[in-house]
């Protein structure tokens, strides 16, 4: 069908402000937050009832669109790239708290209530929202459910998974499916569990159930230097086991502490090789406990400097260094591009000292800024995309980082998720058996591949082409299967 | 031939001819789901531990783990299954519990079994070896498919190893009683979880309700001090009678329904003893009521009931799926297990 033909049967089905199609106006959707890769949608369709969102699928499915639906455009692994034959379904406009339930200590919202305002909704009743990704302030909660967002409390208080109870969705034929409920499990297979991170290529969420927890009535920060990143990992590990579980753990690396004290006044210890954050949370006599056993640790463990947040606002100075480490990266670079692999924690040692060695092999300054507790790697590249061939050895190096987690028992993503950005290395985490599954489980949801196709989970030809995948006598494994 | 090895040679020729199996792994939740004939696939000789490093928070095991083996190796560094999986009987597996995904009086606190699974490695129906997760607290790469074999009794894929986290034990557990009704228990039990207390177990039978505490010592004193009632001297046999269902309520032989709604439900009146878990969340029905009439009283106040013992094992045990819902189920086992031979039946009839 003509592209125009296309357009004009949406104009007949949804009011005209609902659809964008001139270039103009289709630019500002061009790329989500990994922002080196841009393409403009057919047409960007922003609907405001479940009706018209119905019927924008029906007519995607009906004509075989592709679609790919966007929440805030703060991903970080292009989930939510456009295509350039398909529509781009932005959920901006359904951003109303439907409901708090305090009793029950669950809220209904819709997909594009940004992650910080169900907390602020839910605070007057001492309840929170616990996932807390970096971008909170921005990111909407139908995309932290479809990349199974994380933030600086997931070893305590889990992931997106760990913290929605029921979703509503939309299938590409536009049928309503009710996916878990009120009560704290549902019949039959866990499809919350898959809906979660699967990065709009099974259903479109129209509705999110969360699960609100009380706010706990104290929470403290112990910082602590070290004069070794070594030294530092040593000190996680002894702090998880001493039995006892932070809310957040954090690590910051020389030249992350250098690029945060050049930015904001913090507090931290500017020559330090590396600091812990470490949140104890819980009452205020668990946490003054807590604390000090947190402190002997780190004292054996060689901390050359330690310190207790004394109040709310000296928390808040502590963490204010590390929320602002990537702005403040962005100051003494360019450009640089934020990496996310995870790896079991007994080998951050030997990783970290690889990633510097890679950094120098290519050239390239990084900076380690991360979630300690749960092993999940942030490491930063700096990089300037003017210089010719520097994005591209970026891109590379990335790669091999990503690779070097997998070689550890690790993956490619904690918390962004794969998108376009990690395609290639999904090709060294699964083999051909495994893609063939998932490429199987997206059929029963999606048949026709019309729900963002092309992301996610790579094609075998693709890895194949990539390279990654065993390729014997240039004969790819199982010949006689479909190649999606 | 590794045990391994046999399993995926047996499912391949039963995908060929299209062989119904039975999965096994000590055969202790044998009675849970729907009847399902087919041929023996046992799994309880792929057992033991593979990797477990305490400071990880992650074990990986064999799925024909001995639980009480499991359990001893975590004990031993002070450690636990956080979810308090029900092990009905000593031969109970690792397998079979997150096949059967149950969770004990934990699980409103602290999460339930899917929760802890990080990863497992498995053989589809095609008799195709899968890792999927993986063995680290975060990992987002590819859909969760090990969540989404967790609970589904054996009908999508056979486990062979599983990477679960686990979690410290806490330094100590409190249980207090306090005397009143089951409907002031759920008030009760839903306006303390909704205040920042280190509750870990709330159950209500035989007018009594059952609070546990669990944290450091100063914390659970302060919490204890708070809620009030009376120390319970025998709390640690109790919450393992509840988990194990040896307390009085379940010496019955009368259909036991598992009532799943959401925790702050006003008492569901049905014909019948009802005893409350996991604060008001989960509730144990004793009932010769119709399960029509149960299947609806209990979705009218937003759950979903489960013919849980001592009913009808051709029937209908889990609630009923809607139309779209109950496809949508169908071609997802088709994508694992095309020739309909894993347990076949065990949790739909129609899957």
């Amino acid at each position: 069908m003509p592209e125009d033909t296309f357009i004009h049967l949406l104009q007949t089905r949804l009011p005209a402000h609902c659809i964008l199609s001139h270039p103009d106006e289709l630019r500002p959707y061009e790329c989500d937050a990994l922002s080196a890769y841009r393409q403009l949608p057919l047409v960007v369709v922003i609907p405001e009832t479940l009706q018209q969102l119905q019927d924008t699928l029906r007519l995607c499915a009906q004509h075989k669109i592709p679609v790919v639906a966007r929440g805030a455009g703060t991903g970080l692994s292009g989930g939510a790239m456009p295509l350039g034959n398909g529509v781009l379904l932005s959920l901006a406009r359904f951003n109303r708290i439907l409901e708090l339930d305090t009793g029950n200590r669950i809220a209904r919202v819709q997909p594009g209530v940004t992650n910080l305002s169900i907390s602020s909704a839910a605070a007057e009743h001492g309840l929170y929202y616990a996932p807390d990704p970096s971008s909170q302030i921005a990111c909407s909660i139908g995309g932290n459910v479809a990349e199974n967002a994380g933030g600086v409390h997931c070893l305590k208080y889990g992931l997106t998974t760990h913290n929605i109870q029921a979703l509503e969705i939309l299938t590409i034929d536009g049928d309503p499916l009710t996916i878990g409920g009120p009560a704290l499990d549902s019949p039959g297979y866990d499809l919350l569990a898959l809906l979660t991170g699967s990065e709009g290529m099974l259903g479109i969420i129209y509705e999110v159930t969360v699960k609100l927890l009380p706010k706990p009535a104290a929470a403290q920060v112990v910082l602590a230097a070290f004069d070794s990143v070594d030294a530092a990992g040593a000190a996680v590990t002894a702090t998880i086991a001493s039995g006892i579980i932070p809310a957040g753990l954090e690590l910051l690396d020389r030249p992350a502490i250098h690029a945060v004290c050049k930015f904001i006044d913090t507090g931290y210890p500017e020559d330090a090789s590396a600091i812990l954050l470490c949140e104890l949370d819980g009452s205020q006599e668990d946490v003054t406990a807590q604390i000090e056993r947190v402190s002997h640790i780190y004292r054996d463990a060689g901390a050359t400097e330690l310190k207790v947040s004394r109040d709310e606002a000296e928390r808040q100075r502590f963490w204010a260094g590390r929320k602002a480490a990537f702005p403040a990266m962005g100051r003494l670079s360019p450009d640089y591009y934020c990496m996310d692999g995870t790896i079991p924690r007994k080998h951050l040692a030997a990783v970290l000292n690889r990633i510097g060695e890679l950094s120098a092999e290519y050239d390239l300054p990084i900076c380690n800024v991360f979630h300690a507790g749960d092993g999940n790697l942030h490491p930063l590249i700096l990089y300037d995309a003017n210089m010719a061939g520097e994005l591209e050895r970026t891109e590379e190096l990335g790669g091999k980082i990503l690779e070097l987690c997998v070689a550890v028992g690790g993956t490619i993503t904690g918390e962004h998720g794969v998108g376009l950005e990690k395609i290639n290395q999904m090709c060294v985490q699964f083999n051909a058996a495994e893609l063939q599954q998932f490429h199987a489980v997206k059929q029963a949801f999606d048949p026709q591949g019309l729900l963002n196709p092309g992301k996610a989970i790579p094609t075998l030809h693709r890895c194949s082409e990539f390279g990654a995948m065993h390729v014997h006598h240039g004969q790819l494994p199982h010949p006689e299967l479909e190649r999606f | 031939m590794t045990c391994e090895q046999t399993l995926i040679e047996q499912l391949q020729a039963a995908n060929t001819d299209g062989t119904p199996l039975a999965i096994e792994g000590g055969g202790s939740k044998a009675f849970y789901g729907r009847a399902c004939e087919g041929r023996p696939c046992l799994v309880g000789g792929h057992s033991g531990v593979i990797d477990y490093t305490p400071a990880e928070l992650v074990i990986s095991a064999r799925a024909g783990t001995p639980l009480a083996e499991l359990e001893a190796v975590l004990e031993q560094a002070g450690q636990m299954l956080a979810f308090e999986p029900p092990h009905f009987g000593t031969t109970a597996t690792l397998g079979g519990t997150i096949a059967c995904g149950l969770s004990g009086p934990r699980r409103p606190y602290v999460g339930a079994a899917r929760d802890f699974v990080l990863g497992v490695r498995c053989i589809n129906g095609k008799g195709e070896l899968l890792r999927l997760g993986g063995q680290v607290m975060k990992n987002v790469a590819g859909y969760d498919l090990s969540r989404l074999l967790t609970g589904s009794l054996g009908t999508l894929a056979v486990l062979l190893d599983i990477h679960l986290k686990v979690l410290p034990r806490p330094e100590n557990d409190v249980t207090l009683v306090q005397t009143c009704t089951a409907d002031e228990a759920i008030l009760r039990c839903n306006s303390w979880a909704g205040q920042p207390l280190p509750l870990s177990g709330a159950c209500h039978t035989d007018g009594q309700l059952h609070l546990r505490l669990s944290g450091s010592a100063q914390g659970v004193a302060a919490a204890a001090a708070t809620i009030g009632g009376d120390t319970c001297e025998d709390g640690p046999d109790f919450w393992q009678r509840l988990r194990e269902q040896q307390l009085p309520f379940f010496q019955d032989d009368t259909p036991l329904w598992r009532l799943s709604v959401p925790p702050a439900a006003p008492g569901l009146s049905l014909d019948g003893e009802q005893l409350l878990d996991w604060g008001g969340a989960q509730r144990w029905l004793k009932s010769l009521a119709t399960p029509e009439h149960i299947r609806d009283v209990t979705a009218a106040n937003g759950g979903h009931a489960t013919l849980y013992r001592h009913g009808d094992s051709n029937g209908t045990v889990f609630h009923p799926l809607p139309p779209g819902m109950l496809a949508l189920h169908r071609r997802l086992k088709q994508s694992f297990d095309p020739a309909g031979i894993l347990n076949p039946g065990r949790l739909y009839a129609e899957l």
